[in-house]
């Protein structure tokens, strides 16, 4: 079982969070034009790496954040947790 | 090749079974080959299979790190089935069914398939719309598929919880009786076996570290015992194509996540076909030798570790109570897990790449033991003419960009949200 520490609450068990998918996908600008491709490249395409992931994650059963979470693909090693904007 | 026969059987009784031959050679690599498939999986095999069969294309190579059978070939609970509605995997599959009725006797290896039925259980109304939706379309294609009310689910599953105060009461289900179950390592080894006797050489403990492409085609690759040559290479490596895509500087419409089973101890015979309680993210069969085969949902996070984690199994085993309480009284054996390639669309891709000579296989998610035979013919058939197959045009890399998706369920990587 993962141990994660929400930024905002400290240590808790990954049964309270919700997972996110790849932290390091940004959205497209809004009110600007973009190709299918870039289009393409921020809903489908994910490097999925074996090793170091950032992550998002979301404390669903706790204080509701959102968060981000650096961990090993593989050995699930957590290395850091930070807020989003960090 | 030796023929595997009851007459070979008590010939080889005679000398102990000490004498029978080798299932396949141990060769050394090759300089050179005219096609290397990734992968010894399930689809590697197979394809290899059908590329000598198929097509008289012998001189291949299938390279694979591990050992055959390793891989999730060796990991899966073995249901084969094709009921689907969208015509693309619908066809792809009913043709995988075809090869599979007749797989023992074209492989001289008994695989076990036994086509004893599969029931997707339904908790309401809709529920039950949406599955007379699915049939119907199944059947368009040509393929068995039987709506079932409550009664007679229950005489199929007399043992499930069929009070009416549960959270998901069962209200009938979608069956497709020709659907089963096979001996998942035996499919490996089969194919493996025929395809060694045509001459395909396969070679286990050999991981493939990188590729030589040359103004847009490929040439060859980089192994851990050396350089082999060779102008068409087919991928065929599940839950590692994200780590192979990044040595061809290739993203993918793929995550890679972790999916786990377990097994209970044996037990007399209780259950005949295969059960799904999607609701409960729950599946269940019973194996020949009498345990209860049992699996629900990813783990959740992108995972390449090839085992999981325990909140997952007790997920699992809580809605499998739920359904079938006399479950809460058996001891479990076994768990493990296995790395699935999650495309997503929660729908295969075998598709020719940008790179000239380099093709595709990937995104099986967990439904990819099911799909061997066909993935190996339609691949096979991509790779010897250069071209897709009808059967696998539904299947390309950039139906994601244009928009043609196959979401079969609206499932995908994030298949916990639903
Ligand atoms: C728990 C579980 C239950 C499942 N249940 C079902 C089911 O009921 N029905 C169903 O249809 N499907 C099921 N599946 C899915 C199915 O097992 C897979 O989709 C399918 O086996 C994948 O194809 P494969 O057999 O070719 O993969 P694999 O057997 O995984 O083959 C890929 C091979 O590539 C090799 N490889 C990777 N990287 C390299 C490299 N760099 N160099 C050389 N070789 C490499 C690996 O070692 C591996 O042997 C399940 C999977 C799991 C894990
Ligand atoms: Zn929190």
């Amino acid at each position: 079982m993962l141990n994660i520490k929400c930024p905002y609450c400290g240590d808790r068990s990954q049964k309270e969070f919700a997972y996110g998918g790849d932290g390091t996908i940004a959205r497209p600008k809004l009110n600007q034009e973009i190709s299918d491709e870039e289009w393409d490249n921020f809903v489908y395409l994910r490097k999925s790496p074996r090793g170091k992931h950032i992550e998002l994650w979301h404390h669903i059963a706790g204080c509701r954040q959102w968060f981000k979470v650096e961990r090993d693909t593989t050995t699930h090693e957590i290395f850091r947790t930070f807020k989003p904007e960090e | 090749m030796q023929k595997y026969s009851v007459f070979s059987l008590i010939k080889n009784a005679f000398s102990n079974h000490e004498k029978w031959d080798l299932a396949w050679k141990d060769p050394t690599p090759k300089k050179e080959y005219d096609v290397v498939i990734i992968g010894g999986g399930g689809h590697g095999l197979a394809t290899a299979y059908y590329l000598a069969k198929e097509h008289q294309i012998t001189n291949v190579a299938v390279i694979e790190k591990g050992w055959i059978g390793g891989g999730n070939i060796g990991r899966n609970t073995t249901i084969i089935r094709s009921n689907f509605m969208y015509d693309d995997n619908a066809r792809f599959n009913e043709f995988g069914m075809n090869l599979w009725r007749n797989m023992s006797q074209e492989l001289n290896f008994n695989v076990m398939f036994s086509p004893r039925g599969i029931i997707n259980l339904a908790h309401s109304d809709a529920q039950m719309n949406a599955y007379a939706r699915r049939g119907n379309s199944m059947r368009l294609n040509g393929i068995d598929a039987v709506l079932l009310n409550r009664e007679e689910v229950k005489k199929i599953i007399p043992m499930a919880d069929f009070s009416e105060d549960v959270r998901y009461p069962i209200f009938g289900g979608l069956a497709q009786p020709s659907a089963g179950t096979a001996r998942h390592d035996a499919v490996a080894w089969g194919y493996a076996r025929q395809a060694d006797s045509m001459g395909v050489d396969i070679i286990q403990n050999c991981e493939v570290t990188g590729f030589d492409i040359e103004a847009g085609k490929i040439t060859g690759l980089r192994t851990s015992r050396g350089d082999i040559k060779s102008k068409k290479i087919g991928l065929c490596v599940a839950g590692s194509t994200n780590v192979l895509a990044e040595k061809l500087n290739m993203t993918l419409p793929i995550e890679t996540h972790l999916l786990q089973a377990c097994v209970s101890e044996p037990v007399k015979p209780v259950l005949d076909g295969v059960v799904t309680f999607g609701a409960g993210h729950f599946y269940i069969s019973q194996s020949d030798k009498g345990e209860m085969v049992m699996g629900g949902d990813l783990d959740g996070y992108n995972s390449y570790a090839q085992k999981g984690n325990l909140p997952t199994i007790q997920h699992v085993l809580t809605g499998g109570v739920a359904l079938f309480p006399f479950l809460s009284r058996l001891k479990m054996l076994r768990t493990w897990g296995g790395i699935m390639d999650m495309s997503m669309d929660g729908s295969p891709i075998i598709d020719k790449t940008h790179i000239d000579g380099l093709y595709l296989n990937c995104g099986w998610c967990y439904g990819g033991f099911k799909s061997v035979p066909s993935s190996g013919w339609t691949f096979a058939h991509t790779i010897a003419q250069d071209r897709v197959h009808e059967l696998n045009e539904g299947f390309s890399l950039n139906r994601f960009s244009k928009g043609y998706l196959l979401d079969e369920k609206g499932l995908g990587t994030k298949t916990w949200i639903s």
